[in-house]
């Protein structure tokens, strides 16, 4: 099954490379990893979508925890949560494409945020199945590059993750 | 991170003064209290070993290869329980030390290296013996640091240590610059360090120790398995205490050896891949099971697919300070983390305390004394030829069983677990986790400086000693009166036991040729050779080896090239299916 892990971790030298190097040690996924510091500049936030069974994500998270640069580790699939994901796009837009991409984006809510004559940047946030939408409501043949950010997420409400 | 200021001892001579990054190590590894740093020297430790030559908090002990280093440092920990300390330079030294490091990982024992690296302006630059220490070594520590500020480098140590001896234990590793160690600060060693990152839970739960009680007083088949946990945490006289009161069986892993008496009764021998019948079966058909500070690894319950679908019923609780310790290989009913030595405090007042007392578990005894009365450990000492079990016995027997052990890795590892019955805790010094061939003569030496009054024993056999021969060298230079005692069958034993048994019998590369000739090799070092042939001369040699107080011994017993160790859970398979000497 699919998880969203959050994790608060020093903002050190090497402390990416500490959980990502755990991941691959002990064959554990990681589906997507973001990490950034975020408004206390001594922690980073990280946010890691993997699978796995029950068993498994248990013993991910009790590893992880162990690392000693992690502050906090939290499964936010045990509650609810929102989680989004940012998309860069560049697409081959000429001729009649130009207006029926616009249109589309437009009904994504996604933006035009550089355009040459030939060329939209197009950016698109969402979660991962509402990008997977925008690039199957598109022709594939114009999309000319991609980079996604992965899923970031917090928990609902009252629940919140502090060091 | 908040630390207290507080200045020690170390740093009152010293204020106002600015210290090199050199000193303050000095200066940090006398506040710790540290007795022997281990090491060798080179191009990016230079000025550290500097200042260790005009310091005497400490004693250098100079090896002949970093390996040993961290081996022996390694030793002095598992001895004594105060974290090891080794010192290797950067590049070499480092990739030489990692063995060490890892193996010191696997077995969770304390200790902090400090590796010298090149200085901060050629990090990246692909400078001479530059390598990535702090990438390297990473998934062999518990933590490591590179330090790029002098005044980082006090706090940093402290950390390490700090780190190293809590929690579960584990190496940390410090890679110190060149110019860091150049470089000046003020020395403040401060007294504590909180981390909010590492905060190790020491007490246990009390309502989890409660159901552990009850869980334990209604047990018609109950089974007690301690690990190396219950050595490490010092937990011994809790174990012992908490046996006693509940009247259970109890068995000890490879590394838990010694933290039960073996010589007790209620003691069932070693489990595991080479365990005895009665602690198998035991661990395998008990209705209550609690774990101490072990943790259910392959070479100790095999399949655990078997090991569940053979009892689903069976109840377990385990205690280990690791939380990912629990329910990672077998599935936990009470899991209880926690400091064991705290745990079992606990758990022996909440059992005198409670009114209910252990169940009647004669027909349980009844059963696992028909399980021992198999005496799985028999053999039969012909008149011709050495049996490798039979020095082992006689080494127990001229040592009284109060010596240091140390053993290398393969059958003479399994036979000195087997043979030499350990009543002590940090007697039994072996590499259980990553296995390594080589440490034995190491962590004699760490062994011998930690207890130089005590007689310390390297049980090794040929392919091992070889490993870090070397160190005979070191012996020498520092008169250390080990005895070498080298179960010589002329083939890797333990891989030809399994070529035997799985492979069609086909020995490949698992035949020592041209072995050296042991006894001019040891003189060579200035040490005393002794070769072995006969059976009537074993204890002969045995004593006259322990008699010379002052003098590393060599005892290379010419042993059955043939001999197996058994019993033997075949690898992948359940623990209660067991070769024994019999069924061949």
């Amino acid at each position: 099954m699919r998880h969203i892990l959050s994790l608060l971790l020093e903002n050190e030298a090497g402390a990416l490379s500490r959980v990502a190097g755990l991941f691959s040690a002990r064959g554990y996924n990681i589906e997507s990893l973001t990490v950034a510091p975020t408004e206390d500049a001594t922690l980073s936030r990280m946010t890691i979508v993997t699978t796995g069974s029950d068993d498994v994500i248990e013993q991910i998270t009790k590893q992880v925890n162990k690392l000693v640069d992690v502050v906090k580790i939290v499964d936010l699939n045990e509650g609810k949560h929102v989680e989004r994901e940012l998309m860069l796009v560049k697409l081959r837009a000429v001729g009649k494409d130009r207006d029926e991409l616009k249109r589309t984006a437009d009904i994504f809510r996604a933006r035009v945020i550089d355009l040459t004559e030939k060329t939209y940047v197009i950016e698109l946030t969402g979660t991962g199945d509402k990008l997977d939408a925008f690039l199957e409501a598109i022709d594939r043949a114009l999309v000319l590059e991609a980079v996604r950010t992965g899923a970031c997420g917090l928990g609902r409400g009252e629940w919140i993750v502090k060091a | 991170m908040k630390l207290s200021d507080v200045p020690q001892s170390a740093s009152l001579e010293a204020s106002g003064n600015l210290l090199s990054g050199a000193e303050i190590v000095c200066h940090a590894m006398k506040a710790e209290g540290v007795e022997f740093v281990f090491g060798y020297p080179g191009g990016a430790v230079l000025v550290i070993y500097d200042e260790i030559h005009k310091q005497n908090h400490f004693k250098h002990i100079l090896v002949r290869h970093e390996q040993a280093a961290v081996h022996a440092a390694d030793a002095y920990a598992r001895a004594t329980g105060r974290p090891g300390v080794a010192l290797v330079t950067s590049g070499p030294g480092v990739t030489n030390a990692v063995t060490g490091i890892a193996t010191a990982y696997m077995d969770s024992i304390p200790m902090v290296i400090i590796t010298g690296q090149v200085p901060t302006y050629a990090i990246g630059q692909d400078a001479f013996q530059e390598c990535d220490t702090v990438g390297i070594t990473r998934p062999c520590v518990k933590h490591n640091f590179l330090v790029k500020d002098v005044g980082e480098l006090a706090e940093t140590i402290k950390k390490a240590f700090f780190i190293a001896k809590t929690g579960r234990p584990g190496p940390v590793v410090v890679d110190i610059p060149k110019d860091v160690s150049m470089a000046r600060a003020p020395f403040l060693y401060p007294g504590t360090v909180e981390m909010r990152s590492y905060r190790p839970t020491n007490k246990g739960h009390s309502g989890q120790i409660k159901k552990a009680m009850q869980m334990l007083l209604s047990a018609d088949r109950p089974m007690i398995y301690v690990g190396g946990g219950a050595i490490l945490g010092n937990a011994s006289a809790e174990v012992t205490a908490l046996v006693r009161m509940l009247g259970y069986p109890c068995t000890n892993t490879l590394m838990g050896l010694g933290a039960y008496p073996s010589t007790d009764k209620q003691f069932v021998g070693m489990l595991g891949m080479h365990g005895t019948v009665e602690a198998n079966m035991a661990m395998q058909n008990c209705d209550v099971l609690i774990a101490i500070g072990a943790r259910f690894d392959d070479r100790v319950i095999g399949n655990p697919t078997h090991f569940n679908a053979g009892n689903p019923t069976r109840k377990i609780i385990h205690i280990d300070i690791d939380p990912s310790s629990i329910s990672k290989r077998v599935k936990v009913d009470v899991p209880i983390v926690g400091n064991i030595k705290d745990v079992l405090d606990d758990l022996i007042g909440q059992l005198q305390s409670a009114e209910q007392k252990p169940g009647n578990i004669a027909a349980w005894w009844k059963q696992i004394e028909e399980w021992r009365a198999k005496d799985c450990l028999k053999f039969k000492q012909s008149e011709t030829i050495i049996k490798p079990q039979y020095v082992v016995q006689k080494l127990w027997e001229v040592t009284k069983g109060e010596a240091y052990v140390t053993s290398d890795v393969g059958q003479h590892q399994m036979w000195a677990a087997q043979y030499y019955g350990f009543d002590k805790p940090r007697r039994w010094i072996n590499s259980g986790g990553l296995g390594t061939m080589g440490v034995g003569l190491p962590y004699a030496m760490g062994c011998k400086f930690a207890f130089p009054d005590a007689d310390v024993a390297c049980i090794t056999g040929e392919g091992s000693i070889q490993m870090n021969i070397q160190e005979l060298s070191t012996c020498k230079q520092y008169g250390l009166p080990i005895k070498v005692i080298l179960l010589n069958n002329r083939y890797l034993g333990m891989v030809r036991q399994w070529q035997e048994f799985f492979h069609g019998n086909r020995h490949a590369e698992s035949y020592m040729e041209a072995l050296p000739d042991f006894v001019k090799l040891a003189e060579a070092y200035g040490h005393v050779g002794m070769k072995i042939e006969k059976p009537g001369d074993v204890e002969g040699a045995l004593r006259d080896a322990f008699a010379m107080k002052d003098r590393l011994v060599f005892l290379d017993f010419q042993t059955d090239q043939t001999e197996n160790v058994f019993p033997m859970v075949p690898g992948g398979k359940g623990i209660s299916e067991m070769i024994l000497a019999e069924d061949l």
